[in-house]
């Protein structure tokens, strides 16, 4: 019994958050009111790295740095600067590590080719071996 | 069917190599700390409030008087900040000035910390919503950054000061000065 009342008490702490306990930024978790823009801001976000939490989008992180930079995305889709322009804002800070998109760029190339290389290898492997089996 | 027997053993090699890369990756987890693109860039324009009513708040204006600083991302929950806070001090005793941006905190938290562990700031700015981390391309709790006279940053310290890094800290401010 006491240790099912130990389980239990491990079971139900709470880790220690090293968390603030201020509210989130105004547009946080307020959607836009235009819904136009909102589904902007929403499309972008989910191109976002949570820096926190490292595998998630900021769309779907609760941590609290998430929340600034969806305050971050949303109010300045409001004030008109482009999905694009804020993307590069972002990046322009933390390098391509922000970006939660795979985008082709001088280090990421081989990601996208050497799979295709593969692909095109086992391709014509297969081809010489039923060629072969056939003749 | 004649085989040569090196592409029989192709395929293992292949996987061998594989096992390889998943070992070495294993062995050594990727970074989780990101580093700010900012270094070498201008700081961000921002007006921040004061964080306590002993010490004014922070602006951009604030830190391109000539004289290189360091600026210290931190808060009153953040426990490595606490840890850093010797190191701080001993920075400022050797002629150091050091800003500070105390992010998403409550003023009588900040207070208390500040009070027990010592205030090592000549200014500290207010940063609700992490407008500055963000600005400058931090991603965590507690950085340092040096800051030239003229705005620049220089210089990234990610995580808490040790007291082994205190030479290296002087030693980047002597560069922004340069």
């Amino acid at each position: 019994m006491r240790v099912l009342l130990a389980i239990l008490a491990l079971a139900l702490t709470a880790p220690l958050a090293a968390q603030d306990s201020m509210p989130p930024a105004p547009y946080a978790y307020r959607q836009l009111d235009d819904p136009a823009q909102e589904a902007e801001a929403k499309a972008l976000m989910e191109t976002l790295r949570c820096l926190k939490c490292q595998g998630q989008s900021i769309a779907d992180s609760d941590a609290s740095m998430a929340g600034d930079m969806r305050h971050q995305v949303r109010t300045r889709i409001a004030d008109g600067e482009s999905p694009a322009q804020i993307r590069g804002w972002m990046i322009e800070r933390y390098g391509d590590y922000v970006s939660y998109k795979p985008e082709l760029s001088a280090t990421t190339w081989p990601l996208f080719a050497v799979p295709l290389l593969l692909l095109l290898v086992a391709g014509l492997v297969v081809r010489r071996r039923f060629a072969r089996r056939q003749g | 069917m004649r085989r040569s027997a090196w592409t029989l053993w192709l395929p293992l090699a292949l996987f061998a190599v594989f096992i390889g890369f998943v070992a070495v990756q294993l062995a050594d987890p990727a970074q989780t700390e990101v580093e700010s693109a900012m270094i070498g860039k201008k700081l961000p324009e921002f007006v921040l409030e004061p964080a306590v009513s002993d010490r004014p708040g922070l602006a951009t204006a604030d830190l391109r008087d000539g004289k290189p600083r360091l600026m210290n991302i931190f808060a009153s929950w953040c426990a490595p900040c606490a840890v850093e806070a010797p190191q701080l001090a001993e920075l400022q005793r050797r002629g150091v000035e050091i800003v500070g941006v105390d992010v998403r905190d409550r003023p009588e938290d900040v207070a208390a910390f500040l009070a027990r562990y010592g205030n090592p700031f000549a200014r500290i700015g207010k940063d609700d919503i992490s407008e500055v981390q963000l600005g400058i391309g931090s991603a965590g709790y507690p950085e340092t950054f040096v800051i030239d006279g003229s705005g620049t940053i220089t210089y990234q310290h990610i995580g808490e000061i040790r007291p082994e890094h205190v030479e290296l800290l002087l030693e980047k401010l002597r560069e922004a000065e340069g």
